[in-house]
């Protein structure tokens, strides 16, 4: 028998069927259809299935879908408020910080739950509060700095 | 799979104490779900225990601290008291995983997981916790040393969970450090850990110490004979190497890939020396 859920994604009340053996990650992409979230290693170890539960960075690929009842679930899908891309995304784009862009989601979500509780981050804080997404592609370097220069347009230091 | 909450400690035990009930505890899942997925375990079903308050809550009295066993990492990295009272315990298991980890998992389930090479483990037995352990039997108070008894196996009855741990007020002058070897600076398992737990009197003389490895045994080790070569000595010099050599004794690692035998050993005095300077510099500031 299917389990109902109901949480607020991206801002938005859902409710979805699932398996209770389902994880958080399989229902957001094969039944809400929001694969903007990605599935790197299915353990914990890449940060591509990065999203906050209830305001904490977690790994969707390491929590059930049934234990998102009545919670709070935001993923790289709600980050473009209205369709303004986050100060983040537009660092990202600018200096080119991805390639193959499968690790992206993640890193944006895990930037954005950094910024959230420090806006002005060293970019030993910021290597450090990665160290869990994993990218194949950009050697890392691009995206600490998009990360450190998004913090300064969120200071409002930048145009 | 079934997934069932469970709102209470004593719903808890309830459901996992059914005969066969094939159910294992859930906390953060960042053992249980991966080991789930690579097929290493097949429960017929988990117990969330994360709605359970006294699971979920760190509470703070005149005789020290209740700490939820389901309570995160990073939740323990945010509660300023604990951290300036158990800095070793927090820094231990803060150590545990990514950020991303930090979110879901909980000292409880590094305990119960019970990996040779846990983080908190160590930590928690320098530092002298105990848990309470709640189960059909009741509820029965445990040192967390006395928990693990082999690579993946635990004291825990059938249908038994651990609910919290407590940590006293620590006396005047102590403190606690935990110190671990991996081969690079986050996301991965300890070659070695150490921790370490002491107290000064005013003149800066050790006048007691508990001493604690990880991932040199098939379960964490309490090592009073490398605890005893620091208490009646001041923290430096020969006590110091002397604590090193009882330490590097008292380990029994196996050769792997992460490090041969000989090189653990080694590192166990290193760490339990440079855990010890640690906690001594924090019990005297
Ligand atoms: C990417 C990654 C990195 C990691 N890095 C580290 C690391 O650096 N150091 C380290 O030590 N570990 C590490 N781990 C392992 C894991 O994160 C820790 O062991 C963690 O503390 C487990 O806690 P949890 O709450 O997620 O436990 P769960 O996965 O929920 O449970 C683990 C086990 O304990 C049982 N259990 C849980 N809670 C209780 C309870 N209250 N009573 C009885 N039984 C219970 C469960 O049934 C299960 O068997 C890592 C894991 C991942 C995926
Ligand atoms: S897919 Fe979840 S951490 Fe890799
Ligand atoms: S851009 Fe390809 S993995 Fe990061």
């Amino acid at each position: 028998m299917k389990r109902h859920v109901s949480a607020i994604i991206d801002d938005e009340p859902l409710e979805f069927l699932c398996d209770d053996g389902q994880t958080l990650l399989d229902v957001l992409r094969d039944v809400l259809h929001k694969t903007g979230t990605k599935e790197g290693c299915g353990t914990g170890d890449c940060g591509a299935c990065s999203v906050q539960l209830n305001g904490r960075l977690v790994c969707a690929c390491l929590v059930l879908a049934a234990e998102a009842e009545g919670a709070r679930v935001d993923t790289v899908e709600g980050i473009a408020a209205e369709g303004e891309l986050h100060p983040l995304q537009r660092r990202f784009l600018e200096q080119a910080a991805l390639q193959c862009g499968v690790c992206t989601p993640g890193f944006l979500v895990a930037a954005k739950a950094l910024l959230e509780r420090n806006n002005d981050p060293s970019e030993e804080e910021v290597r450090y509060w990665l160290a869990g997404n994993l990218c194949r592609c950009t050697g890392y370097d691009k995206i600490v700095r998009s990360v450190l220069d998004a913090a300064a347009d969120l200071r409002g230091e930048t145009a | 799979m079934r997934y069932e909450v469970a709102n209470t400690v004593e719903e808890a035990v309830a459901i996992l104490g059914q005969a066969e009930s094939g159910l294992y505890p859930l906390a953060g899942g960042t053992d249980l779900l991966a080991q789930i997925r690579s097929g290493r375990v097949a429960p017929d079903g988990v117990v969330d225990l994360k709605r359970i308050p006294e699971l979920r809550e760190i509470v703070a009295d005149d005789a020290g601290y209740r700490i939820g066993a389901a309570v995160s990492g990073a939740e323990l990295g945010e509660h300023h008291d604990l951290v300036a009272d158990w800095p070793g315990v927090v820094e231990a298991a803060e150590l545990i995983g990514s950020t991303q980890i930090q979110g879901r998992a909980s000292m409880g389930g590094n305990l119960c997981n019970a990996s040779p090479a846990a983080d908190s483990v160590p930590a928690l037995i320098a530092a002298g916790a105990l848990c309470s352990i709640v189960g059909p039997g009741g509820r029965r108070e445990v040192a967390v040393e006395d928990v693990v008894t082999g690579p993946g196996k635990t004291c825990l009855a059938p249908g038994e969970i651990v609910a919290h741990f407590s940590l006293s007020r620590p006396q005047p002058r102590s403190g606690d450090a935990y110190l671990r070897l991996i081969p690079r600076s986050e996301m991965d398992i300890a070659v070695v850990g150490v921790g370490v737990g002491l107290t000064l009197d005013a003149d800066g003389v050790c006048i007691a110490c508990r001493v604690a490895l990880g991932a040199v045994a098939p379960t964490p080790l309490v090592v009073p004979d490398a605890a005893a070569t620091l208490v009646g000595r001041s923290v430096s010099g020969a006590a110091l190497d002397d604590l090193a050599t009882a330490a590097s004794a008292a380990a029994q690692p196996i050769d792997d890939m992460r490090g041969t035998r000989e090189y653990r050993v080694h590192v166990t005095g290193v760490l339990a020396r440079r855990a010890a300077m640690i906690a001594a510099e924090r019990a005297g500031s």
